[in-house]
């Protein structure tokens, strides 16, 4: 197989292009606009749709009317975005129908700013829309993963019937790295069994997000909800780095992730027994794998480019059985390795207790800082 | 066993009137005097005569009309408030050979869907859109609308709308035809059986756009609420006739060359 230097955004659309992606609806915002460029290019030259829509409302209703038909489809954004998108996406969810959204987090709150950023943690992992529903939150650490997750995601995304983010901070998107991309899939021409496009010979169908009537709002609510517990069942994903002896384990997802792998290795250099686990499903979240690691290790090593968004969810993983330190840069800045390593040193040389507020240290630190 | 024979009628019936095959056996929900039922039933007219029912998708607002997609006997799908025009566009993009209409309220296409219906149309999205306009919000309990009429009292507007501070009533039919992307933006009203005839051909003629590849078309229908007005579904024609028929004209305000050829 080739392999191509490719930024990450341009990377990701045409890995979608590969797995078959039908429709693409986007509206340009920095950092993820190369995508909505690469596909705007490419896409009329595969014969399928692509649309700049006239804001990330209208992209990804635009989504939500081509998700009805049962076809692939898929659209791009970052944090300001979502926020936008958020009614669709509640909409697309209610409806059980399947979409891909990628979304390349920059600074915030509000406009923030360009730089890439892990602020958008809790927003996506409850699917930034209103009710009860359940996406599924994929995070890349690499150019490559990106690219793997991408085609991974719409079938997880019909096989659950719901919405998949990938979500990537800055970085991902920007960078170039070397990628083997995945051979074209062919597309699928069967329309599921659920699918609008005309009742031709058949009962007409409808798709809504409307039950007027409680008892079976209650049971759309409690079928969605089960079809998330097979996901929790079978979709974790994540990855670990030199945990088999790890008395002490650094978590961090994406490029927070990639960072800190790289100061787990200067720290075992000099004989600190640290490993890595990088949660690569943000949705479901590996809360078994972490509550194992929670009992095995001396002390956890939470890092982050937010304010510790995943660490609440750590902290309720691992169940008070193991002292955390949280460690996190906002606003758009991405740790150095140096940071981290000095965060890993600290938490081998003085444990902090159990009774701890891992997020309070930090802020003093910062304020230190 | 026997089965009889079904008795001869006395003198031969010829159907003069019957449920278009496009409209569900459901009854509808709409207040008596309510004129949805008299749209729907056009729509559904238009989409026999022209044998296109197994090929179109209906899209229901958000509003009174709701439930609209199980009053058709066709495929359809429930828009975010607003939003149905994105929904068209994206159905659509994907099926270019299937008919593609949105039924939209006053609230729903001209308040909180404005920036999707005018870039839906800007684009001349291939969609028919029938724009129910009753000069109130419905559903919610008759709140002012952006096409409530100067002086008209609404649940949020009980003083009379203000149009110092409450803005002025918006006429879509006309904003739409400044756009290149449409090829058919009319008004047309259904407060008598004259004006409800005419409707019927207009909205045959946004179909026909459609299936034509011409463009964007948009039929705009002036209707009660007798509920909401707090009138007698006469009285509620009569307002329509006397008050928005002037403040609305009715009229063509784009037509497409290749449309006006039609003999529909």
């Amino acid at each position: 197989m080739t392999r191509e230097l490719l930024k990450g955004n341009v990377a990701m659309a045409e890995a979608a292009i590969r797995a078959g992606v039908d429709a693409y609806f986007g509206y340009p915002i920095t950092p993820q606009s190369e995508l909505l460029e690469w596909m705007s290019k490419r896409m009329p030259e595969e014969g399928r749709a692509f649309l700049q829509a006239e804001s990330e409302v209208a992209a990804i209703n635009m989504v939500y009317g081509a998700a009805c038909t049962g076809a692939r489809v898929m659209t791009s954004t970052s944090g300001p975005g979502i926020s936008l998108m958020a009614e669709g996406i509640s909409y697309i969810a209610g409806t059980e129908v399947p979409a891909v959204i990628v979304d390349v987090m920059r600074g915030g709150p509000g406009l923030g700013n360009i730089a890439p950023s892990q602020g958008d943690y809790r927003q996506v992992i409850h699917g930034a829309g209103h009710g009860d529903f359940f996406p599924l939150v994929l995070a890349p650490a690499s150019v490559q993963e990106a690219v793997d997750l991408i085609s991974e995601a719409f079938d997880l995304a019909e096989k659950y019937r719901t919405v998949v983010f990938v979500v990537a901070d800055g970085s991902i998107g920007q960078m170039m790295e070397p990628v083997t991309l995945p051979p074209m899939r062919e597309r699928k021409r069967a329309r599921p069994e659920w699918a609008v496009g005309g009742a031709k010979g058949r009962a007409p169908r409808r798709l809504t997000s409307l039950y007027l009537k409680p008892e079976v709002e209650e049971r759309v609510n409690l079928r969605i909800l089960r079809r998330w517990r097979e996901a929790e069942a079978h979709e974790v994903r994540y990855r670990g780095y030199h945990l088999d002896d790890a008395a002490y384990v650094v978590i961090g997802f994406g490029t927070a992730g990639r960072v800190a792998l790289s100061a787990v290795r200067a720290a075992r250099s000099e004989g600190i027994r640290v490993g890595l686990f990088r949660p690569v499903s943000l949705r479901p979240f590996p809360t078994q794998a972490i509550r194992q690691l929670a009992s095995q290790a001396k002390a956890f090593l939470v890092v982050e480019m937010n304010g510790g968004q995943m660490l609440e969810d750590v902290q309720a993983a691992a169940q008070g059985q193991v002292p955390i330190r949280f460690y996190g840069r906002m606003g758009g800045m991405v740790p150095f390795p140096d940071e981290v390593l000095a965060e890993i040193k600290a938490l081998a040389a003085a444990p902090p207790s159990p009774a701890d507020d891992p997020r309070g240290r930090w802020l003093a630190q910062m304020a230190q800082a | 066993m026997t089965v009889s024979a079904p008795s001869k009628p006395r003198r031969k019936l010829k159907l003069v009137y019957q449920k278009p095959e496009a409209l569900t056996d459901k009854a509808t929900h709409y207040c008596p005097g309510c004129t949805h039922g008299v749209a729907h039933r056009l729509v559904a007219e238009v989409i026999d005569e022209m044998g296109i029912r197994e090929r179109a998708i209906g899209i229901a607002p958000v509003g009174c009309a709701v439930l609209a997609y199980d009053y058709f006997e066709l495929d359809g799908v429930e828009a975010a408030h607003g939003r149905a025009p994105a929904m068209a566009t994206g159905i659509k993009r994907v099926l270019p050979d299937s008919v593609v209409f949105t039924y939209q309220g006053d609230g729903d296409l001209a308040s909180i869907g404005m920036a999707e219906i005018m870039h839906a149309a800007a684009r001349g999205e291939r969609i028919t859109v029938i724009f129910i306009n009753n000069a109130i919000y419905g559903m919610t309990g008759g709140q002012m609308a952006p096409t409530t009429l100067p002086q008209q009292v609404t649940t949020s507007s009980p003083r009379g709308r203000d149009v110092v501070t409450q803005g002025y009533p918006i006429r879509m039919a006309e904003i739409l035809a400044t756009l290149d992307g449409v090829a058919y933006s009319v008004r047309r009203s259904m407060h008598d059986p004259a004006n409800i005839r005419k409707a019927k051909k207009a909205i045959r003629l946004a179909f026909e756009a459609q299936v034509r590849g011409l463009g964007f078309a948009m039929v705009e229908l002036l209707s009660t609420c007798p509920t909401n007005w707090r009138m007698s579904p006469i009285e509620a024609m009569h307002w329509v006739r006397d008050h928005m028929v002037p403040a609305y004209p009715l009229g063509d305000y784009k037509v497409d060359a290749a449309l006006k050829k039609l003999r529909v």
